[in-house]
């Protein structure tokens, strides 16, 4: 199975990301993405910008309407996603939980959808 | 200042649940032959004293009162479901001999049996402490959920399935023969000591002062003590959830950050625990019957004493791990014995029995990858070192462990 952890992290930790508690910050990462790769489950993922460098785009009854910043301004931000491929949800909640986000955030898990329904 | 009459009331139920539920499970089902059908009942009590004790005030004998609540709502189920009438006069004449036992203080405890059907050998292992904690402690799933890190809605699906199992291979309620009984126990112990362990990763809950999984460990190896008083093996048990409760608010700084146990201050250890853990586990090896617990609970004391005393107690430990080794071979206890050889013959043998160890087994083990990583440090081999701390880091859920891990790390040099 292919589950998603999507990641969200406190508005305040994606300035970690920088400054003097970048080492931390990204030590943690570093060592968690290193032990995803080496436990053979890491299927992609990608980390984000911070959700000040978003533009969220509406169309409502045609009109577009154009905002600065995230969809939602949440306490918690998503901060990227991981796949990963494990025997069942029990295991991608473990890993979760050792997400460096799991601490200071939320990770959510959600299985991915491979097959598109088709109406045949 | 008087405290809300429904603060006072949910208290009192929160108590009775965890001094009683079981009880009353265990009289219940084991009258019916029905488990969940019991648990119904009983929850559906449980919820009526909640309003119907704010408004109408505490009965004498809350578990009378609960009794009686849960026995209607199981008539009503069974003259709802038309069963047959022997099923339903024996409920009528259990509830009477229940209402008398409870007057009279003669109520029986029968949760060793219920203790014994969790941890049968048919209920897969990895279900029996949640069993465990819904049937004797009255834990809901979603509760049971959160500690095991697993969904709450699979963790619910088990342990229907559990108790469909139960009822359909008709797993019973009854203390095994005594042949059988070691075994038996084990299972038992085994799933209380799970509680604790999934106390100890739970550190946040143990700070905040709730009542947390460790004391309900500590509660239930207490009632384990008590309803086998001949038994060694319940006493090493208690005795090793003690040595470890001794020490676990020393394990963080006020400010929350990791303390390993060789930078603990010793004197903030729980000398009370301490002692009625070397009381218990004195009176347990009286007996002559070593056991699994026995030996975990010496290796505890063993390190502890090695705290404090000028000299440490490696070389002992690591003949205790040996014989740990020989009945509970787990992944935890091959590390603790690495661990402990190294102290005693220095980290290079350590480092080359950690590498007799397979690698498959070892892949995500996060201790085992903290080891290695300090006594490759110890041996001044960066590089690995580096490398595996960075696994070590990377498994930890905890953030404290994290940022230790993360002090610990050599720099990288250029």
């Amino acid at each position: 199975m292919q589950y998603a952890l999507i990641i969200y992290e406190k508005t305040e930790t994606f300035t970690n990301r920088q400054g003097e508690n970048a080492e931390v910050y990204w030590g943690a990462w570093t060592a968690y993405l290193g032990a995803l790769q080496e436990a053979g489950v890491l299927q992609g993922g990608q980390a984000l910008q911070p959700p000040t460098m978003a533009t969220t785009v509406r169309l409502s009854d045609g009109k577009r309407l154009v905002q600065d910043g995230p969809y939602a301004d949440t306490k918690e931000q998503l901060g990227g996603l991981f796949v990963l491929e494990l025997p069942s949800l029990d295991e991608a909640l473990q890993w979760a939980a050792r997400c460096p986000a799991a601490s200071d955030g939320a990770v959510e898990v959600r299985p991915l959808l491979l097959t598109p329904p088709r109406n045949d | 200042m008087t405290m809300p009459q429904t603060t006072l009331v949910s208290h009192i139920v929160e108590e009775i649940l965890r001094t009683s539920y079981g009880r009353l499970l265990a009289y219940l089902s084991s009258r019916t032959g029905d488990l969940s059908g019991a648990e119904d009942a009983l929850s559906e009590a449980f919820y009526q004293a909640l309003t119907h004790w704010t408004t109408q005030g505490i009965p004498t004998q809350p578990e009378a009162w609960l009794l009686k609540v849960a026995r209607n709502r199981l008539l009503d189920d069974f003259r709802h479901q038309k069963v047959q009438t022997s099923a339903l006069s024996t409920l009528l004449r259990l509830t009477e001999e229940a209402q008398n036992a409870v007057s009279q203080d003669i109520f029986p405890d029968e949760r060793l049996k219920l203790l014994f059907m969790c941890a049968h050998p048919a209920i897969d292992p990895s279900i029996r402490t949640p069993l465990l904690l819904q049937t004797v402690l009255g834990f809901d799933a979603v509760r049971i959920a959160s500690f095991f890190l697993v969904a709450p809605t699979t963790m619910g699906q088990r342990l229907v399935r559990a108790k469909t199992k139960i009822r359909d291979a008709k797993i019973p309620l009854e203390i095994p023969e005594r042949e059988e009984l070691p075994e038996r126990l084990e299972s038992v112990l085994e799933a209380i000591y799970a509680v604790y362990g999934q106390a100890w990763n739970d550190i946040t809950s143990a700070d905040s002062g709730r009542h947390g999984l460790a004391e309900e460990a500590l509660w239930l190896a207490r009632l384990m003590v008590r309803l086998l008083p001949e038994e060694p093996e319940p006493k090493g048990l208690l005795a090793l959830v003690l040595y470890c409760h001794a020490r676990h608010t020393t394990r963080r700084s006020p400010a929350g950050e990791f303390i390993p146990l060789s930078e603990q201050d010793t004197t903030l250890w729980s000398g009370s625990h301490i002692a009625e853990a070397e009381t218990l586990l004195l009176q347990a090896s009286s007996v002559g019957k070593m056991g699994r617990f026995q030996l975990e609970a010496a290796i505890q004391s063993a390190h502890m004493v090695g705290r404090s005393a000028e000299h440490s107690h490696a070389e002992s430990i690591v003949r205790l791990y040996d014989a740990l080794l020989q009945v509970a071979p787990t992944l935890g206890a091959v590390v603790g014995r690495t661990a402990a050889l190294a102290a005693w013959q220095g980290a290079v043998v350590g480092i080359q029995t950690l590498d007799t160890l397979d690698p498959a087994l070892m892949k995500i083990y996060q201790p085992y990858w903290a080891l290695r990583a300090y006594l490759l440090k110890e041996c001044r081999r960066d590089e690995e070192a580096r490398i595996a701390y960075d696994r070590a880091i990377g498994l930890t859920e905890d953030d404290s462990v994290r940022r230790f891990l993360l002090t610990q790390r050599p720099e990288t040099t250029y």
